[in-house]
């Protein structure tokens, strides 16, 4: 049977800067300019203090591992068994990403709070998503 | 902030019924599962249909197109497994200002057999389109279940632990001759079935099934005159935090519990964890009621694990939880809440059979909608 196709983002507005940013190998994520928070995902005001004076900025694309599960019975385009994981960046905010790299994951090779650094994949001409490796 | 208290007490389900039977019904369709057990309520309450003038269900239209019924209060709150605890509480409310008598909750899903059901999932510009799709996830197993291995790294918590939960909800199962699996099960046939998405386990999921369930409220006043004894809302709260697992606010606790749902239910009822006999905590996956054991305060933070491994919720333990067989063991059509309910009504009335609890007066029902994204809480008792 063939694979379907991984299921891609479609950006909007208040999102197409993050987007632009990854496909140019940068994360680009909003800070807060009133309260200093950081914040994922996109959008044009800060979810902590509701604040719309809030602005994209480049940051370290380094983090943790924050938490996990590993796929054995997933989605049919991706090869199981796979890591859907939260990634703590060090910035503050979480988000979900997979971990790559790991052949055959198991728990052992995944311990908790291990640093973790961003991968650009381009996955096609438009679309770059944000993997995470065990650094 | 405005107090619930004078809603304590002051309605009652007086009416409540599943469909007739729960599992594989493939000669169903959905809204035939709706519908069937809003007859079975309403005959249960000694009604019929048509004195019906309030409706509370995930979709209103289409049940009181199908129906044939022409309510004068609706609400079609819809967040997922915990959508008709919600109901109760509006449909309380609702009753207590005058604008319906009579109201029915109902659910139905063909959540196996797939019959006169929609498509899932959004577009690819959702939230989750854009934040979570991309990453494979596919369907609750790698989903809701992605909070928990944080949960393990913070208090220890063991994947003993969170299959005793299976364990323990099994036990009750194996007393419901309505339950899917009744066979007993131990800890290691919980770790040796296939994983699903570490760490959850076949039988740390919930089974997909087909069914319905219905309520008819009414009154304090009116409940008293009805074939059935009373079961009287005491407390209730209701909360939507997030959508996608990963905006969760803190993956070692379930905030919308903790912070809202708790603290508003026990407080409206008056009364406090140690006054529970009785607890219906939505089990999705194993570790959904051990979030609901420390949001709720039943144990402190971390604690769960080591107290459901003692086997507390068990038959023979001090704290019956989960009597029915739960989502785990005895059904789960998507949105269990309903079934959550019905069994502590069940319990309350004393109809629960061989599983039935004695001296049984409180009973706390808890359910996530979504991936522990809404949540509600209902204090439901007899006297």
């Amino acid at each position: 049977m063939q694979k379907p196709p991984r299921p891609l983002p479609q950006a909007t507005p208040e999102t197409k800067e993050y987007w632009d940013g990854l496909k140019a190998h940068e994360l680009r994520i909003q800070r807060c300019s009133d309260c200093s928070e950081f914040y994922f995902f996109p959008r044009p005001f800060c979810p902590s203090c509701h604040s719309q004076n809030v602005a994209f900025q480049k940051v370290s694309g380094k983090g943790k591992l924050h938490s996990y599960v590993i796929a054995h019975r997933g989605h049919p385009a991706f090869d199981a068994p796979y890591v859907i994981a939260i990634v703590e960046l060090n910035e503050g905010p979480k988000m979900m990403t997979n971990i790559i790299g790991v052949d055959d994951p198991t728990p052992e090779k995944l311990p908790a709070d291990a640093a973790v650094e961003i991968v650009f994949d381009d996955v096609n001409e438009n679309v770059t998503l944000p993997q995470f490796k065990l650094v | 902030m405005a107090d619930s208290t004078a809603l304590r007490h002051k309605t009652a389900i007086v009416g409540a019924a599943e469909t007739n039977t729960v599992g594989v019904l493939p000669d169903y369709s959905q809204l035939q599962l709706h519908a069937e057990s809003a007859f079975n309520a309403v005959a249960d309450a000694g009604l019929k249909m048509s004195d019906i003038d309030g409706v509370a269900s995930v979709a209103p239209a289409q049940l009181t197109e199908y129906l044939g019924i022409m309510p004068r209060w609706v609400d079609g709150t819809s967040v997922g497994g915990c959508s008709f605890l919600i109901h109760v509480g509006h449909a309380a409310a609702a009753i207590a200002a005058g604008y319906a008598d009579t109201v029915l909750i109902t659910h139905g899903e063909s959540g196996r057999s797939r019959v006169g059901v929609g498509g899932f999932g959004g577009g690819a510009s959702t939230i989750g389109g854009q934040f979570e799709a991309p990453f494979g996830v596919a369907g609750p197993p790698t989903m809701f279940s992605v909070p928990i291995v944080h949960h393990m790294k913070k208090f220890g918590t063991t994947e003993e632990q969170l299959a005793a939960v299976s364990v323990a909800t099994r036990a009750w199962a194996v007393k419901n001759p309505r339950a899917m699996m009744r066979d007993p099960i131990t800890v290691d046939d919980v770790l040796s079935s296939r994983i699903i998405a570490w760490p959850m386990h076949l039988l740390n999921c919930c089974l997909v099934t087909d069914g319905g369930g219905a309520l008819v409220m009414v009154s304090e006043e009116r409940a008293r005159d009805f074939p059935k004894k009373p079961v009287y809302l005491l407390g209730r709260g209701e909360n939507t935090a997030h959508q996608g697992i990963s905006s969760m606010r803190d993956m070692s606790v379930w905030s919308g519990a903790a912070e809202v749902t708790g603290p508003e239910a026990f407080r409206m009822a008056g009364l406090g964890p140690k006054d529970m006999d009785h607890a219906m905590f939505y089990d999705a996956f194993s570790h959904t009621p051990m979030y609901a054991l420390e949001a709720l305060g039943f144990v402190g933070p971390g604690e769960s694990g080591p107290y459901m491994a003692e086997m507390h919720t068990a038959p023979g333990g001090d704290f019956p939880m989960n009597t029915n067989g739960g989502g785990l063991s005895y059904t789960h059509t998507g949105m269990y809440g309903m079934f959550a309910i019905q069994e502590a009504v069940a319990q309350l009335r004393g109809e629960s059979g061989e599983r039935q609890i004695d001296g049984i007066e409180t009973s706390i029902v808890h359910a996530p909608g979504g991936m522990f994204s809404a949540t509600a809480t209902l204090i439901l008792g007899n006297q």
